[in-house]
């Protein structure tokens, strides 16, 4: 078994090459696909649009995310730690411990410090990166999942699915500064571009709360509405902004759609069909196309932002989670 | 450890409900006493659909995890957890439960004790453990909420079942108590809705005797005849669990046994089921069953009702109940049913291994809640009582 994941990464790693090692395209890069059965990461050729090859990962790999040093941080609930991984050569430098069931975290600007949600415990953890010891565990509500940290690093923000609440954390003292009511089983959460609105989605609640990140009060709520399906079926989960701000994609997880939202208006101007059960998203650098991870029908689409049109879904591992673009 | 925590959580809850004594949520469970849904072997045996442990163990699970969101509210649920041995009992019970304050009554208790309670006082009444559709059609009540899936909602699901399955041909086989022949027509029901066909139907009795053998061999109950499946109704559950891999044609058996619609097993995957059913088997070493999740919705209600603090007389704690929603960590919100307090769910289908499919299956429409094709829908129900 092990032997065969080894053949699978070189082979993976070897087809990487090739694709580096070939001529210079439009949009060089990569995204990476965690998912959660196969304990890999699917990579696929920005340029092609193709499966390039895959990096086999710890136990059920969900959040991934760019370390401020380039490399790829992949959390995995099952191994109860992450796996550093190197992009150039597509190898895992090691396994930082994550505490109990990690689901998502956040990375501090220095890149010293890590916050993770652990959802059987309920607590926020905050981890040295360098010696992947716990330092501190805040109790939050039960099932937390998202985790985002304010530009500063100051503000941590973690919501917990099971209260629906949003907590709010300072990260020097580890104090819990606030629960902000948001609708039911929030998920994921996004800035605006200063940073002064925090959106947050709301699974069982087809929306998103917008909360003031001054105030930390819920300002504002955008519901969804997806023609021919049911308030219960719209269910959003990942969400990322433009870096201008203007514009939020989110996707809506059973509808089966990603809603290109107006920020300033607060409406929703493009709903493109995607995947089965849109789960994240992630742009481009260019923020020219939208990859959207199906859950459930275990491909990605590839949206083209201009037209707002799908126009490829690419297969890769069983019950994709997470993706990040690098370019 | 645990006991430590759970004494501190214990603790910090008294301390909570003293302090902030004008929100606290009194809730009463009134359980049979002795149970005989809960002796040892039987529940050992754990037949699929049966309850393996008390109602309260769910409950505890539920107000153990809305604690942050208690707090963060400033109120609290006190629940009391009373056992009665009869039906006058139970009425006593409930009738002293209402002296003491409480807002909301729940109970996993038999039919007729569950409607003298509800009459005996003017609270809310949670049902957390019976799914006889009686409660929901008939003899329904204003104030009577149901969190199981009722018989009727189970037959559907399997029916939806059969129908994405194209398995049209059903053998019913049915046992001997009062109860299975009441199971035995819903399934019909069922069956009838769902345009399947029932090739036959046949009584079944449990007996060693030669002389009953067309009775109680499975061989010869399922001899002679093709179908497609075996669909088998016995609220006992020993004669079902030997049916599989015992019928003369190699065809699949549902209903009690083989594949069987449940609210919940430990086993779902998906929706943040895992994390609820690995916090019960935590707190209560046993597996979560859809009794347990009934109680554990029941809980989740308590606290949502506790954090949202409806003003005025305990009539309003009964109106906000029938609006209230819940997260069962089924993939959808929950509500309650106008028309006769049913709480909607989507339905598990499980061998006992795993959750093979869920219902409503896809593809099924339904002009308002596709839920709502699971269950008695509202043109065809029974319940006259306004809501």
């Amino acid at each position: 078994m092990n032997s065969r994941f080894r053949t699978l990464a070189c082979r993976s790693l070897f087809l990487a090459a090739l694709a580096l090692g070939g001529p210079p395209a439009l949009a060089q890069g990569t995204v990476y696909v965690s998912s959660e059965k196969d304990d890999s990461l699917t990579l696929i050729d920005l340029n092609t649009l193709a499966v390039k090859g895959t990096i086999a990962t710890c136990k059920r790999a969900r959040h991934v995310q760019l370390t401020p040093d380039r490399k790829l941080l992949v959390a995995c609930t099952d191994s109860n730690a992450a796996d550093l991984i190197d992009l150039a050569s597509g190898k895992s430098l090691r396994r930082v411990p994550l505490g109990n069931e990690p689901e998502a975290f956040d990375i501090s600007p220095d890149g010293k410090t890590l916050y993770v949600s652990n959802e059987d415990e309920g607590v926020a953890s905050f981890v040295d990166f360098a010696s992947g010891k716990v330092t501190r565990t805040v109790k939050v509500g039960a099932e937390p999942e998202g985790v985002k940290l304010s530009a500063d690093g100051g503000t941590l923000y973690v919501t917990s699915e099971v209260a629906s609440l949003v907590h709010v954390i300072d990260t020097a003292s580890g104090k819990l500064l606030k629960n902000i009511k948001a609708g039911k089983r929030p998920r994921r959460m996004a800035f605006n571009a200063g940073g002064t609105e925090l959106w947050v989605t709301n699974e069982l609640d087809a929306s998103v709360s917008i909360i003031d990140t001054a105030r930390h009060e819920v300002v504002g709520t955008i519901k969804f509405e997806v023609r021919g399906a049911r308030a219960e079926d719209i269910t959003p989960v990942g969400i990322q902004m433009s870096r201008d701000g203007k514009r939020a994609f989110v996707a809506l997880g059973r509808a089966n759609h990603v809603a290109f939202v107006d920020v300033a208006s607060r409406k929703v101007t493009n709903l493109v069909l995607v995947g089965k059960r849109a789960w994240n998203v992630a742009l481009d650098k260019a923020e020219a196309r939208l990859f959207v991870v199906n859950g459930l029908s275990d491909d990605i689409t590839v949206v083209d932002v201009a037209t707002a049109k799908a126009v490829k879904s690419i297969p890769v591992g069983r019950v994709p989670y997470g993706l990040v673009v690098v370019e | 450890m645990t006991r430590l925590r759970a004494r501190m959580a214990a603790a910090a809850l008294l301390l909570l409900s003293a302090w902030a004594e004008a929100t606290v949520l009194k809730a009463t469970l009134i359980s049979p006493q002795d149970d005989t849904r809960l002796e040892r072997a039987r529940a050992e045996r754990a037949y699929l659909g049966h309850p393996t442990g008390p109602a309260a163990n769910g409950l505890a699970v539920a107000l153990q995890e809305g604690q942050f969101e208690l707090e963060a509210a400033g109120s609290s649920v006190a629940l009391s957890n009373t056992e009665v041995a009869t039906l006058e009992g139970a009425r006593a019970a409930a009738i002293a439960a209402e002296k003491a304050g409480a807002a909301v009554l729940l109970t996993d208790l038999p039919e007729a004790w569950t409607l003298a309670v509800v009459d005996a006082v003017k609270l809310p009444v949670l049902n957390l453990g019976n799914a006889a559709d009686s409660l929901r059609q008939q003899d329904c009540r204003a104030r009577l909420f149901h969190l199981p899936a009722s018989e009727r909602m189970r037959a559907d699901a399997l029916a939806q079942t059969l129908v994405s399955r194209k398995w049209s041909k059903v053998l019913m086989l049915t046992g001997p108590s009062a109860a299975d022949v009441q199971r035995a027509a819903t399934a019909q029901a069922s069956l009838r809705r769902y345009g399947l066909q029932l090739v036959v139907a046949k009584p079944f009795k449990l007996s060693g005797d030669p002389r009953e053998r067309a009775l109680a061999n499975p061989v010869l109950l399922t001899g002679g005849q093709i179908y497609d499946v075996v669909w088998v109704v016995d609220s006992d559950g020993e004669f079902a669990r030997l049916l599989p891999y015992g019928t003369a044609l190699p065809r699949p058996v549902v209903g009690d046994a083989g594949l069987v619609a449940l609210g919940w097993h430990a086993q779902f995957e998906r929706f943040g089921a895992p994390q609820v059913a690995r916090r019960f088997a935590r707190a209560h070493k046993r597996p979560m069953t859809a009794h347990d999740w009934s109680a554990w919705v029941a809980g989740k209600l308590l606290v949502t009702l506790a954090t949202t603090q409806p003003k005025g007389p305990v009539a309003a704690w009964g109106q906000a109940l029938a609006k209230t929603t819940v997260d069962g960590s089924k993939g959808t919100t929950l509500s309650l049913r106008p028309w006769d307090g049913q709480l909607r769910q989507p339905m598990l289908l499980t061998d006992g291994q795993g959750v093979v499919a869920q219902a409503p299956i896809e593809g099924l429409l339904h002009p308002r809640n596709v839920l709502d094709t699971l269950g008695v829908d509202e043109p065809e129900k029974l319940c006259k009582v306004a809501r």
